[in-house]
This record gives C-alpha cells, sequence and structure tokens, in this order.
C-alpha cells in the first residue's frame, strides 16, 4: 500500500521526529568569541570577573566564578549573561554554556529570586525530608518569586531535614516550618534565627533527642 | 582524646586572634625551622591515612611528587558532597586557620608554592569564613612570599564549586578548577605527576591537611600511636540517619562501631533496632544490624574485612521502621542524577538501575529483575574512569546480598496492590542472569510448548 506522503504528520521543521532540544537552534551563527565592541558589559561586572582571572595561572580557570559573578548580576545565566561572561574570559559563549549546564547551581532558565534548596537525600530523607519537600512547594504555591528545588545532599545530616534558604542552612524542618520561612521570605526578615546551622555547637554537647521523634 | 575538635567550640576560633592565642601558627614556625625531608619524615612516620574516602597514606602521596623547581601545586578538596558525610563542613566553619596551617605546613614539606582550595558551591557560610581566614593570614604575613623571613613561599586561593558531587573525584576536581565541567580523567598519569595544570599536584581531604599541624606538634611516633596499627590517629565521624543526635564525633580510629551508634549518637528511636548502616557515606557497601558487625572496630582495615569500607567516614543508620527498597532508590537516583556521563557503565547502569527499582516499587517487577540488577552491579563495579559508579554498585549490589528477602517481599506486596497476583517464576534468565542459584519453578513446566 502506497504511503500518502501529505497525510503524514510533521513537526514545523518539516520532520516527523521532534528534533533537537530547544537548546539547539540551528537557525543561529556559529558561535565565536563575542566581539567586545558590540557586547557591552557593565563595568563592576567585568571588573570582578578580570579579578577572579587574574588570580590564577590559567585565567579559564576563572569560568565558575565568573559564571557565578554573571548569575547574580542577572538573576540567571541567560543567554546574554554568558556572552557578557565570555567577551571578558574570550571564550566562546557555547564553551561557558557546557559548563553552565554541568553544574547544579547554575540556572539556565529564569528562575525566581529565593532560592530553597531543600535535601532530599538519604539521611534527610530517613527523617521526612519527602515530607517537608512537598510542603515547602505548598507553601510557596508556585509564585515565580520562589525557586524551591529538591537538591542532593547538601552536607547538613546533623540538623536533618534541612534547607538551604538563600544559602543560609536551617533544619531540623517541620512541615510548619516552611510556612514560616516562606512567610520570612515575603517580609524580608530572619529565616527561622533558632535553626540556623551557624549557632550550632557540637553535637556532644547537645542532648539526646526525645525518643519516638 | 580529641585533636582537631580541642577549643573547638570556642568564641571566634575562626579568627586569627583567637586561633593564635589557642596556641595557633606554633606548629608552623617550627615546621619552617625543619628541613622539608624531615617535616616529611614526620608525615610518614604519623601513617596518617586520607581522610576523603580512598584512605591512601598521605606521606608516601607526598613522596610520590618529584623533586626539582617546576611549578607544583596543592589542592585542599573540600568539595564535601558525599550523603551523611559533613565533617569538613562544621571543620571549615569553626577551625579554618588550622587548615591553612595545615596546608602552608604540607606545602612545606612537599616543595609547593601554589595552592588551592576547592570548596563546594552550596557552602556559602563556610566559604566567606575561610575568604575572611585567609585574608587574615595573609596580612600576618602567613601567605605570601617568604613566609616568616624563611625561604617558603605560598600563595593560596579559594575556589568554589558549582554543585557537582563529581567535582569531589580528584581528577574531576581538577578539571573544574581548571575551568572545565568536571569530568574525570583516565589514570596513570596520577596528578602526583601530571595534574592541574599538567603540573605535579597533591590533592588532600580538609580533615587530613588539619590533622599535619598535630603531626608536628606530637612528632609522626607518637601520633602513630593513637588508633590501630594501621589505621593512625583519631577521626571526625558524621553520624546521620535514624539516631537521636546525628552530628559529628571525634573518636580514636578502632573503638567499636556500637560505641559511636549507641554510645556517642544515641542509637535509633525507642522501640527501634538497627535494620542496617552505611558505615562510610552512601558510596561504602551497606553492613546488616547485627551484633557481629556492630562489634567491628571502626578503622580502615576491620570495615574493609567486613566487605564495606570505612570511606569518608560518615555513618549512616537506618532503622526497621525504613523499607530497604526505599532507601536503595535513593541511593541509585542520586548517583543517577550526579554521573557525568563520561563512560557507559556508569551513566547507563546507574540510570537503569533506577528504572528496575522503580519497576519493583510500581509492581511490575519479577525476582528475575533482582538478578539483572545484581549482574547489572557486577558490571558496573572496575570499568569506570571514577569510581562513581562503583560507588552505586556496591551500596545497591550489598542491600540485594543482604536484604534480597525483603526485596522480594516488597516485589510479591506491590505486586499483590497491583492485583497482579504473585510473579511467576522466570526459567529461561539468560547467560546474563548473573549470581544467585537457579530455583525450581513452581507451577510452570519449562518444557511445555507454548502455543
Amino acid at each position: 500500500m502506497a504511503i500518502d506522503p501529505s497525510r503524514i504528520k510533521r513537526f514545523e521543521h518539516g520532520s516527523r521526529v521532534p528534533g533537537w532540544d530547544d537548546a539547539v537552534d540551528l537557525t543561529k551563527d556559529p558561535a565565536v568569541v563575542p566581539d567586545p565592541a558590540t557586547t557591552p558589559v557593565p563595568k563592576e561586572l567585568r571588573a570582578e570577573i578580570e579579578a577572579h582571572m587574574a588570580k590564577y595561572p590559567d585565567p579559564r580557570s576563572a569560568s565558575i566564578p565568573a559564571l557565578h559573578a554573571v548569575q547574580r548580576w542577572h538573576g540567571w545565566c541567560s543567554p546574554t549573561a554568558i556572552e557578557q561572561a565570555a567577551c571578558v574570559m574570550r571564550l566562546t559563549p557555547a564553551y561557558l554554556t557546557a559548563v553552565a549546564t554541568f553544574y547544579d547551581m547554575f540556572d539556565t532558565v529564569p528562575t525566581g529570586d529565593n532560592t530553597i534548596y531543600v535535601c532530599t537525600n538519604i539521611s534527610c530523607s530517613l527523617r521526612g525530608a519527602d515530607d517537608v519537600y512537598a510542603a515547602m512547594l505548598e507553601a510557596a504555591g508556585g509564585d515565580p518569586n520562589f525557586n524551591v528545588r529538591g537538591f542532593e545532599c547538601l552536607g547538613a545530616c546533623d540538623i536533618a531535614p534541612m534547607a538551604s534558604v538563600n544559602g543560609e542552612y536551617v533544619g531540623p524542618l517541620t512541615r510548619d516550618d516552611c510556612k514560616i520561612i516562606v512567610g520570612a521570605l515575603r517580609e524580608g526578615r530572619e529565616v527561622l534565627p533558632e535553626k540556623q546551622l551557624r549557632k550550632r555547637p557540637l553535637a556532644d554537647t547537645l542532648p539526646l533527642e526525645e525518643s519516638g521523634s | 582524646m580529641k585533636l582537631l575538635f580541642e577549643n573547638f567550640d570556642r568564641p571566634g576560633l575562626n579568627t586569627l586572634a583567637v586561633y593564635e592565642d589557642a596556641g595557633g601558627y606554633k606548629q608552623l614556625r617550627r615546621a619552617l625551622k625543619l628541613e622539608p625531608a624531615d617535616v616529611l619524615a614526620e608525615l610518614q612516620a604519623s601513617g596518617v591515612r586520607g581522610r576523603g574516602g580512598a584512605g591512601f597514606a598521605m606521606g608516601k602521596k607526598v613522596s610520590f611528587l618529584p623533586q626539582g623547581t617546576m611549578d607544583k601545586y596543592l589542592v585542599c578538596n573540600a568539595d564535601e558532597s558525599e550523603p551523611g558525610t559533613f565533617k569538613d563542613r562544621e571543620l571549615l566553619q569553626k577551625n579554618p586557620h588550622l587548615l591553612i596551617e595545615g596546608m602552608i605546613i604540607a606545602a612545606w614539606a612537599a616543595g609547593i608554592n601554589r595552592s588551592f582550595i576547592y570548596i563546594r558551591g552550596e557552602y556559602l557560610h563556610q566559604a566567606d569564613i575561610l575568604d575572611a581566614a585567609l585574608a587574615e593570614a595573609r596580612e600576618a604575613g602567613y601567605i605570601g612570599d617568604r613566609i616568616l623571613r624563611s625561604d617558603h613561599s605560598l600563595d593560596m586561593v579559594v575556589h568554589r564549586g558549582a554543585g557537582a558531587y563529581i567535582c569531589g573525584e580528584e581528577t574531576a576536581l581538577l578539571d573544574s578548577l581548571e575551568g572545565k565541567r568536571g569530568n574525570p580523567r583516565l589514570k596513570p598519569p596520577f596528578p602526583a605527576l601530571q595534574g592541574l595544570y599538567k603540573g605535579p599536584t597533591l590533592i588532600n581531604n580538609v580533615e587530613t591537611l588539619m590533622n599535619v599541624p598535630h603531626i608536628v606538634e606530637m612528632g609522626g611516633e607518637a601520633y602513630a600511636k593513637i588508633g590501630t596499627e594501621t589505621s593512625t590517629g583519631t577521626k571526625v565521624v558524621s553520624v546521620s540517619g535514624c539516631v537521636r543526635r546525628p552530628g559529628n564525633y571525634e573518636i580514636p580510629l578502632g573503638v567499636p562501631s556500637r560505641e559511636l551508634i549507641f554510645g556517642l549518637a544515641g542509637g535509633p528511636p525507642e522501640g527501634r533496632t538497627v535494620k542496617a548502616w552505611f558505615p562510610g557515606g552512601s558510596s561504602a557497601p551497606v553492613l546488616p544490624g547485627t551484633d557481629e558487625m556492630l562489634d567491628l572496630p571502626y578503622d580502615f582495615d576491620s570495615l574493609a574485612k567486613a566487605g564495606s569500607m570505612l570511606g569518608s567516614g560518615a555513618i549512616i543508620v537506618i532503622d526497621d521502621s525504613i523499607p530497604i527498597v526505599d532507601v536503595a532508590l535513593k541511593t541509585a537516583k542520586f548517583y543517577r542524577h550526579e554521573s557525568c556521563g563520561k563512560c557507559t557503565p556508569c551513566r547507563e547502569g546507574t540510570n537503569w538501575t533506577v528504572k528496575m527499582l522503580e519497576r519493583i516499587d510500581s509492581g511490575e517487577a519479577t525476582p528475575m529483575d533482582l538478578d539483572i540488577m545484581a549482574s547489572v552491579q557486577e558490571q558496573i563495579i572496575g570499568n569506570c574512569l571514577c569510581v562513581l559508579g562503583d560507588a552505586m554498585a556496591m551500596p545497591i549490589g550489598s542491600m540485594i546480598k543482604h536484604f534480597r528477602e525483603e526485596f522480594e517481599a516488597h516485589i510479591d506486596m506491590r505486586r499483590e496492590e497491583n492485583g497482579l497476583g504473585a510473579a511467576i517464576p522466570q526459567v529461561n534468565r539468560g547467560r546474563h542472569a548473573g549470581p544467585g542459584p537457579m530455583r525450581e519453578p513452581t507451577g510452570v513446566d519449562p518444557t511445555a510448548v507454548v502455543v
């Protein structure tokens, strides 16, 4: 039986398969090192990246610090942000994109300003982290200002279940704490001061937890 | 017996003034008056083994570095991401100067004049403390050219990572430090000969380097008397999971594991028993909570003999209320997420292990899946560039080995819930079916012709 080509469903680009990821835009020019004349970079940002480059024997070592810098500046590693870093470091944006997509802390899509990483790894999940993560998602309620993510081990299993709220480690958390955290961030208050990790003394000076908790 | 945790909760120990008041930087002065070879001899005599996971003797590692005046590098591995491990976080946060002092002495012993501290990106607070401590040390003349008017010059840079477990692997860490994606390299050449920027590189864990000033203070032989014959010194152990007082505890190596889990950490909540425990982070094969295993001395060799490892020194306790399948799934998902994708056995092995565990949990599995899963783990071990694949294969393989009955019961339970009924025993398991006895099929005639 002959196949009628006009009856075969096709994607916009003419193929029957969905094709590449959206990240690959085949209509774009091949990436080259951005031209400083046409790539404006804020002065402070340029100075920060150049200071990082000066610290290392090979300036390329500064790619992670540079991406941290542009992410802080732009809120996420946008194509513009990466182009600016590439312009200062004299690398192709493609190279820096490859680096940015490798590491978990670089956001290559726009995210909320308040970053909450809830640890859902082994030690925390043994103490109910999955519940806390669900409660945190619920508390943030899809608010675009919040970037709530389940994260791999954050290295604070002594306060499990815990979360990193804009870099501040807090725990052990309960479901109710999640609402308090989100509320505190909305009002610009300090997050759970009594549960911050930085205030915790050595474990053997602490009392044993009540059993059954 | 406390070395690293001495004066540990003293307020302001992270500042130079308090640290010097507590006797800080005295050992550096002493070490700089000695010849580098003498300092190295003390390190070798101490027998201190790496605290990061592999447990390789530090003195031996230093001695592998070539002599000469080429650029050599010291890298401190503070990319602590092993699930269950949080000792470096506390050490860095409360006593950063001890690390800096240890690094200066280690660099002196190895003839190194450039050093880096690779700290994981999530440790923002700790990295700030480290930056401040480094600035103070530089100001006081402990870092820079001709330290304390000696011949030793050292530059130090704090490098923040960005969230990748694999960057804790030494060669991946070097790639990441060079500004690349953190992919492990083929070894050899080992970093001691060709590491950072292709120069000879010494890589050590935070805790290992923090022991260096204490070794200089006590002398290598006196240090070697702490702990057991082959596992010398003290170890900071992170105990977490189902215990009543999770936290970091410093012990001389060789203490019974029971003392750590039940004595210091308070044991599991009342009415529960230890079902299994990871002795050395999530990469170590799990051990069952039997008396025999809990009485094991906590040192490198005893744990290795029992079929596990001390690893990074992180005990995760799993009590009897936790289904082992959940733990296996969490573990496998973690490694799937963190696999860098460079070599196939790890990239595919972690992925398929997760898929099979999900089959078990969703009720589609048959006991044959356990055999396949066990064989997948066997195919991963030893076949990758680095040990990330092995780090998943070992715990998962050990869980299937020790808790096979529970896995099978879980499979049956979930099948029942889905209304699928008991699994039909599979007879045609193929040549890759892996270890385990072939079972006599019940109720099925394997010779019957299927129409």
